[in-house]
């Protein structure tokens, strides 16, 4: 995973509240092979609409929402951040959000950062008169900055820690990379090893 | 191994000799692995999240990958029709040709199920860590290794880092003393094994099975015992190396050589668990005493001696288990009290990672060679591996089958389970050779009678459960 410091992009304002994962991502699109290509079916029944909000070509290409309250409830589907990735987003901003789906985001280096409701109402206020206006998320400082307008949000220490580092359940692991490469030094010659292939019929 | 005055359960010495980082305040272990086995199934979101990362396979020399769930085991030069199956089989060999892995694939002669293929190419061997997306890779165990079935973002995390956060088992040690009677196989001992300790009785452990009946057993029934380790509930299964062990291996494209083989010999004599050591938990079994074994319901450990009836829900004292054992005689449509041998199959599967090696075929042409055919009994035989296949075609075995009235096919997972053409129609009756009788394994609304290799043969004989016993009377 990429360290993330400092970034900005178009804020998308999502006026709805409990975006459950089967609005995020219906189950019909759970059968691929991929982890990634889900950005068609972010949204997928909502994008059906023409006045939702990513049909707006202003919005098309935004990096942060700032969605209502209960984000993300209902099934476990890693899919819900793979979707909302692949479309571009970086991050999401709510008063409040689900358990699961907020430990799905920081394992795939997603930003889920909570702010109040009156919060929310004002950055939504802040896009309504500039639409396009970028974001910028400063996380190490925990703020979201929308013009003049700068808030604070909370984002546990751990995940923070670990998003800042890049750091994904692999990357801890690597993190003992020279561990690895030292047990790989002493590593007896007897022991298996695939290639060069032997033994093809 | 480093504290000589413990002595240590070969697990332990396993693990110790794994041990890339010792997990502190509560975190797992890191263990090395020797040897990382891919198929199709589990394996594409894994690639796909070191693509998204921008990793690399650590250690593509310590990976092979194979075609094997989803695969036909007919017609196998033409595309394969089901679009997810074919979608799958693309992915992976996408994914072996960007990462440089050695993959074998459908209508290649080493192509077959992951759990021979490994061992025929004698790339398992003793004291080493295998792991796999697919929970049967404690077949491994056979050899005296660590193998465990892993999923799929584990299957990521040993392809970027050759490695497993872990935490440590507990040990059980499986006690199989005395001598097998005439038809009576690993795959009975195995089940009978999950009958006393139950599909939950090995939660936790790592088993190790020990005993004379074990040390008689060839490599290929140690190999099917293992392979059922994951239906009771345990993360591994082991037999400790010995002569047998090495004779098998010997020789092997990927065994050691030379000096090499000199050194891993020395060492894997060491490796037995020690006098002494302590095991967490012991069960012991009367080989002399066994019967071929079957299953009546849907879960592994619902098996009886096939001499015995179909038993009744009201004599189980367990309230759960009674209800289970009830729901399971509705599902298989069998009636408590009645005997086992007078359940008539529709179909009778020989194959699967737990008994398509070449000795399985073996055992079963012995008893079907002459031998007609049960009216309105379907056969299917389909090797673990082409080059089981092959062997098997020089044995002549594939002609003993066909004339027998058998359907002679390629290797893969086959009718083990619903994921390739190979199925059962919703209420068919299976005599299988496999590993699980869940509700709808084979098929929708299937039914499932596990059994061994010659409880098969002599099933698709007389059309009803049947041990080979049973023909004596009829030659």
């Amino acid at each position: 995973m990429e360290k993330i410091e400092k970034f900005s992009g178009v804020a998308v304002p999502l006026k709805r509240s409990n975006v459950d994962t089967d609005q995020i991502i219906p189950a019909v699109y759970l059968k691929r092979i991929t982890k990634t290509g889900f950005e068609d079916a972010l949204f997928a029944s909502w994008k059906a609409e023409p006045d939702f909000v990513l049909n707006q070509p202003v919005f098309a290409n935004g990096e942060v929402l700032i969605a209502g309250p209960d984000f993300g409830t209902g099934s476990s589907r890693e899919h819900a951040v793979w979707a909302l990735r692949d479309w571009g987003f970086k991050a999401v901003f709510s008063a409040k959000f689900a358990d699961i789906f907020r430990g799905n985001s920081g394992k795939q280096g997603f930003i889920t950062g909570v702010i109040t409701e009156d919060e929310t109402k004002a950055l939504w206020e802040v896009i309504d008169a500039n639409p396009g206006i970028k974001a910028t998320v400063d996380l190490p400082n925990q703020t979201l900055s929308l013009g003049e307008m700068t808030v604070s949000f909370e984002i546990d220490p751990y995940t923070k820690w670990r998003l800042m580092e890049g750091l994904d359940d692999i990357g801890l692991t690597l993190r003992d990379e020279p561990a690895i490469t030292s047990f790989e030094s002493n590593r007896e010659s007897w022991r298996p090893q695939t290639l060069p292939a032997k033994g093809i019929l | 191994m480093s504290n000589p005055s413990k002595p240590l359960t070969l697990a332990e010495k396993l693990w110790a000799s794994h041990l890339v980082a010792e997990g502190k305040d509560g975190a797992p272990d890191l263990l090395y692995i020797d040897l990382h086995l891919v198929h199709e199934v589990t394996s594409p979101q894994a690639f796909d999240g070191l693509r998204l990362a921008g990793r690399k396979v650590r250690r593509p020399d310590l990976t092979i990958a194979t075609e094997d769930h989803n695969t036909p085991t007919v017609d196998i030069d033409k595309p394969i029709a089901d679009l997810t199956s074919r979608t799958q089989i693309e992915a992976l060999r996408k994914n072996a040709a960007e990462f440089g892995i050695r993959l074998h694939s459908l209508g290649d002669k080493n192509q077959g199920i992951v759990h021979v293929v490994g061992p025929q190419l004698g790339l398992t061997m003793p004291g080493i860590t295998v792991v796999c997306g697919d929970s049967h890779t404690s077949t491994h165990g056979a050899f005296g290794a660590l193998a465990m079935g892993i999923g799929t973002s584990e299957v990521e995390h040993v392809l970027a880092t050759q490695t497993l956060p872990l935490k440590p088992f507990k040990t059980m040690a499986i006690n199989v003393e005395g001598t097998l009677r005439p038809g009576v196989t690993a795959k009975d001992i195995i089940l009978a094994v999950i009958a006393k300790i139950s599909t939950g009785g090995g939660q936790g452990y790592a088993l190790e099975y020990r005993g004379s009946a074990i040390r008689s057993l060839s490599m290929e029934g140690r190999m099917t015992i293992c392979n059922m380790s994951i239906e009771a509930g345990a993360r591994a299964g082991m037999v400790a190396p010995d002569e047998i062990t090495y004779a098998y291996l010997k020789g092997r494209p990927h065994a050691p050589e030379g000096a090499d083989w000199d050194k891993a010999l020395e060492y894997w004599k060491r490796l037995p668990t020690d006098e002494g050591a302590v095991f967490d938990a012991e069960v012991f079994i009367d080989a002399d005493k066994l019967d071929p074994f079957v299953t009546w319901g849907t879960n592994p450990g619902q098996g009886v001696s096939l001499f015995d009836s179909v038993p009744n829900p009201a004599d189980i004292q367990d309230p759960n288990e009674r209800a289970a054992a009830e729901r399971a005689l509705e599902y298989m449509d069998l009636k408590a009290g009645t005997p086992m041998k007078e359940i008539a199959v529709n179909t009778v599967f020989l194959g699967s990672c737990t008994n398509s090696r070449i000795e399985d075929l073996r055992a079963a042409a012995a008893i079907v060679k002459g031998q007609k055919k049960a009216d309105g009994v379907r056969m299917m035989v389909v090797p673990g591996s082409q080059k089981v296949r092959i062997q098997a075609e020089e044995e002549g075995l594939d002609k003993i089958f066909k004339e027998f009235g058998a359907e002679w096919r390629f290797a893969g997972c086959s009718m083990c389970l619903g994921m390739n053409p190979d199925q059962l129609a919703s209420g068919e009756r299976a005599a299988s050779t496999s590993n699980r009788n869940f509700e709808g394994r084979q098929g929708k609304g299937a039914r499932t009678h596990l059994v061994s290799p010659l409880v098969a043969a002599a099933t698709a004989i007389r059309g009803t459960l049947s041990a080979p016993s049973d023909l004596e009377s009829v030659s």
